[in-house]
């Protein structure tokens, strides 16, 4: 049998409707799962106005089941037995009596009567839509005078429920089900009656409402690419963009606009800004690659004028908008002409960072200190002054009225504001760039004065934040520390970039120390929150954050490194050894690690390793006592000479950050260690020599810690 | 439609249209207010139990939005027209499609859209889920579904639609300018009526407003709003509350407001709307 489901609403969210008809898919075949009601393909979709689902195959009724269960002997008090009869609903007679090696055991046969489909969908559907979880919901109508109303993205309108054509009748949120729904909104505005689940699609379709998200999408990418080619330009694809236009319309026509060339003298950012976010339109290019003065909306119907009309009054609102845009911008070039970008810099002070960390300005400041010293340290191969001078710059366009109205186009707008007044190149791109990476997946800064901006605006936000206690925590991170951890780790590493970051946290911790301390010292509270003054001692102790931080990152490196295909644990095992805090450096020697332990010597030393260290810590708690003179002989001897070669080779390329040479060194040791484990026993009689072969067990041990921690590795 | 509707015909179209769907035909607020939802129409009567059915037309300030009359899209005082439906009726949506064909959108030719729009207001404390209305790509209206107004849940929820009355005249007499909309059928204009208006509350606004005196002001209506509170008045105390907000506005738009202090201002407006309301729903009880 084939079944549909169509649940009605008003204007379902675009952004809201693959979530809820996936949703919609796996609440139904969960539901007739628990039901035993076997089906075959399920596809469920939706348009602005609708939910729907189609089941083909489903059965005709779900199977009837049996379940044996076991009771009490038969020789029980007769209490015992009351209550097997009343948990099983059945009587004595009814019971079977069966030999078991322990006596004659009572048993129940309990027959579960199959239900027929229609019973159980009428069961499930009101179940669905009072389970269904939107991001969102809402009461409404004469029902809302309760507020545990029945709530749904917005108004449930009406649902149609047909088995085979024939209606399944059901009533959610004061709804009845049926078989009306209602076409598009211009073209078929009457109720439109479904005969069956088979002639749904289309007969939507004949009633201009196109089903199929699928389809809309399609028919918007082809028709807009259509009409772009048609004007000799072309589309600047947007799958967002498509799918967003496929979630606002029934009945997609794609439609060709213009907009007057004097707007390209707008930056190029805002303008598809203003087209795509404000008005969901898709910009166009020409064979240059510069956008054209052009743009393709999406109507919602066959307008009866060809759509004239709806794409002249697109072209209006669109003009609104880019003159307001063009306002603010001629308004932000008039003040860096005159002043500079430095003309926005005093309003940074009206900006709060954060309560504990003062303004944009004071943010401004510590970020230049730090972009400085980077250069400064060698760490970042930039000039200092130029790194200094974009971490000055890098926000002044937070003020400009531009990114006032677009937001978006932060650090964009200042770098061309910086470009239109002469500023260098190098530090117009750091201004723009020193966001970045926003994702995973965005850009890594790579020129060097954008790496210094980007990383000491990214540690001046983790460390003075951690400072001020906004710690992460679970799925909480306001301030998302966790992004910016990612984004130093991944400059960090793109770059090669040997920085320390113990001491880099200490320094950062001096910054913000320097910073918290002269305000309290100046006016003995933070000047912006005169009512309610912050007592240094409500400030997280400084010392404790460096390993804090540090154990931050090494999560963080985990998580991004996971991607990679490398294994956490080899990470833990680097990292255990402490004072690792060069990241780039701690990567080679965990990369050195994983190609390692994945042969075939790694796995034997690593078995060999786990051997010797609970052997070791075993002996340890009762004290190992002193060790026999000489080396011994045989295996013993064997493995004590391989060490005495191993262990500073090793320790050389380690120091020498030849991390493979320094795994070739603990490799050479797999033979003699597999031998000391056949043919010598440990647990010698003779304390002396137990001594002494616990002790080389402990070189042992250590010559690989030098490496890494091989505890901490799983296998 | 063969010539367009003037913008005080369009009006009168919304008002006989509303007017014949069962609502009460309400004059403005004789008050400054930033919108059309804090006439005491909409605030106050959306909360409690009782039905209610009412449209008006609402002038409304937007201290910072004005441009000396020099721009042709924005304007620091407009029109807004109002209509609030308790409980929201089964069609809002079709009631809404037809008041736009009573004013001669003809929607074989026009795209109308419902762009989603959760409508949020701090300084009411309320919040409802909705849409914009787009018409060819311009937002004629706002269309929101009350879930709670001063942190009172609405019960039964209200549906409350705002029409742009400038925007939407501009769209219906297809004019590119605010001043140049025909205000009557006498060859009268939007301009003729209000450029002047512009060009001093704008001066007004951003730099003749005395903001110490307003600072003064802010704080008299915040007490005198407490103090009829206290003597169980919410009707006069929401008047003070409102003043309150628009003194707020004013000082916004001559930039004396930090953006720290912002919030904190806007806090305190939606402490007394909230004083009021739970005066309003306690006495309604």
């Amino acid at each position: 049998m084939k079944f549909l489901l169509e649940l009605q609403s008003e204007e379902i969210p675009a952004r809201m409707q693959a979530a809820a008809a996936e949703q919609l898919r796996t609440r139904f075949v969960d539901a007739l799962k628990a039901a035993g009601l076997a089906h075959g393909a399920v596809t469920a979709d939706a348009t602005p106005r609708r939910l729907w689902l189609i089941a083909d195959d489903v059965a005709a009724a779900s199977e009837g089941s049996a379940e044996e269960v076991k009771g009490p002997a038969a020789t029980a008090p007769a209490q015992a037995i009351d209550g097997f009869l009343k948990k099983t609903g059945l009587t004595r007679d009814q019971l079977e009596e069966r030999e078991t090696p322990k006596g004659i055991v009572l048993f129940a046969l309990l027959r579960r009567e199959g239900r027929t489909a229609s019973e159980i969908l009428a069961d499930v559907i009101p179940q669905i839509i009072r389970d269904f979880a939107w991001p969102k919901s809402m009461r409404w109508g004469a029902a809302s005078q309760s507020t545990a109303a029945p709530r749904w993205v917005r108004p449930l309108t009406g649902i149609v429920a047909l088995l085979d054509g024939e209606e399944v009748a059901c009533e959610a949120h004061g709804i009845t089900s049926g078989r009306d729904t209602r076409g598009h909104r211009v073209h078929a505005p009457g109720v439109l009656a479904i005969t069956s689940a088979a002639t749904y699609l289309d007969q939507l379709r004949a009633a201009h409402v196109l089903a199929s998200s699928a389809e809309r999408r399609q028919i918007i990418a082809t028709r807009a690419a259509e009409l772009a080619a048609g004007a000799g330009l072309s589309l600047i694809p947007d799958d967002g963009l498509v799918a967003e236009n496929a979630g606002l319309t029934e009945w997609p026509v794609p439609l060709l606009g213009h907009f007057d060339p004097e707007f390209l003298s707008v930056p190029r950012e805002v303008i598809v800004l203003t087209m795509r976010t404000n008005q969901k339109y898709f910009a166009l290019s020409g064979a240059d690659g510069a956008l054209a003065p052009a743009f393709i909306c999406v109507a919602n119907l066959d307008a009866t004028d060809g759509g004239a009309a709806i794409s002249h009054g697109n072209q209006r609102v669109l003009s609104a908008r880019l003159s307001d845009a063009r306002f603010f911008w001629e308004q932000d070039l008039a003040t860096v002409r005159a002043g500079g970008l430095e003309a926005f810099l005093p309003k940074l002070n009206d900006i709060v960072f954060h309560e504990k960390l003062g303004t944009l300005a004071d943010k401004v400041e510590r970020v230049a200190a730090l972009a400085k010293w980077l250069c400064e340290s060698g760490a970042v191969p930039a000039d200092p002054a130029q790194a200094e001078q974009a971490a000055r710059l890098a926000k002044a366009d937070l003020v400009s009225a531009t990114v006032g109205e677009f937001p978006e186009v932060q650090g964009q707008i200042g770098r061309y504001l910086a470009l239109a007044i002469g500023v260098e190149p190098a530090i117009a791109d750091a201004i723009r760039d020193h966001y970045k990476p926003v994702g995973q997946g965005d850009v890594v800064p790579t020129a060097s004065v954008s790496v210094a901006v980007a990383l000491a605006d990214k540690l001046d936000t983790l460390v003075s934040l951690w400072c001020a206690g906004e710690i992460p925590t679970g799925s909480k991170d306001p301030f998302a520390l966790r992004r910016a951890a990612l984004g130093i780790l991944s400059i960090l590493i793109a770059n090669g970039v040997r920085v320390k970051l113990g001491p880099l946290s200490g320094r950062l911790n001096g910054v913000a120390d320097l910073w918290i301390s002269a305000h309290f010292e100046e006016r003995g509270m933070l000047v912006h929150d005169r009512e309610n003054p912050l007592k240094l001692e409500n400030i997280e102790p400084i010392d404790g954050v460096t390993p804090a931080v540090l154990t931050f990152f090494a999560d963080r490196l985990k998580v991004q490194q996971r991607e990679a295909g490398v294994r956490h644990d080899l990470i833990d095992a680097v990292f255990a050894l402490g004072g690792e805090d060069d990241l780039v450096r701690l990567l080679a020697r965990v990369k050195a690690l994983q190609a390692f332990v994945e042969t075939e010597d790694g796995t034997n030393l690593l078995a060999g390793y786990k051997r010797a260290a609970n052997i070791l810590k075993a002996a340890e708690k009762d004290g190992i006592g002193e060790p026999a003179n000489g080396e011994g002989e045989g295996a013993e001897a064997l493995l004590a000479a391989a060490l005495a070669i191993a262990l500073p080779t090793a320790k050389q390329a380690v120091a020498d950050e030849r991390f493979t040479d320094a795994m070739a060194a603990l490799a050479s040791l797999r033979g003699p260690v597999d031998a000391f484990f056949t043919d010598v026993m440990v647990n010698d009689p003779d304390p002396g020599i137990r001594a002494r072969r616990l002790a080389l067990l402990a070189r042992f041990r250590d010559a690989v810690h030098g490496v890494a921690d091989f505890s901490k590795i799983e296998g | 439609m063969t010539k367009p509707l003037s913008f005080q015909s369009m009006i009168l179209a919304l008002q006989q249209y509303w007017g014949a769907k069962g609502c009460v035909i309400l004059q403005p607020l004789d008050l400054e207010v930033g919108a059309g939802t804090f006439h005491p129409a909409t605030t106050l009567r959306s909360l409690g139990p009782d039905h209610w059915n009412a449209c008006y037309v609402q002038p409304s300030r937007r201290p910072s939005d004005g441009r000396y009359g020099e721009n042709p899209n924005r304007l620091q005082h407009y029109y807004q027209f109002q209509v609030i439906l308790k409980p929201s009726p089964s069609d809002l949506i079709g009631l809404y499609l037809g008041s736009l064909d009573a004013i001669g959108i003809d929607r074989a030719k026009h795209d109308v859209r419902f762009v989603e729009d959760d409508w949020e207001s701090p300084t009411l404390g309320a919040w409802g889920l909705g849409w914009e209305v787009w018409c060819d790509g311009m937002e004629v209206s706002q269309f929101t579904y009350f879930q709670q107004v001063a942190g009172h849940d609405c019960a039964p929820v209200a549906g409350e639609l705002t029409y742009g009355l400038e925007r939407l005249a501009m769209y219906i007499q297809g004019v590119e300018s605010i001043y140049d909309l025909a205000y009557n059928d006498a060859g009268v204009t939007y301009g003729d009526v209000f450029l002047k208006n512009e060009q001093q509350f704008s001066a007004y606004n951003f730099e003749a407003a005395n903001t110490e005196k307003l600072f003064q002001h802010f704080k008299d209506v915040s007490e005198e709003c407490r103090a009829l509170v206290a003597r169980g008045l919410p009707l006069p105390a929401y008047d003070q509350a409102i003043k309150a907000s628009h003194l707020f506005n004013l000082l916004n738009a001559r930039g004396v407001i930090s953006v720290a202090e912002r919030q904190a201002y806007i806090g305190r407006v939606r402490d007394l709307v909230k004083a009021v309301a739970d005066c309003w729903v306690e006495q309604g009880k």
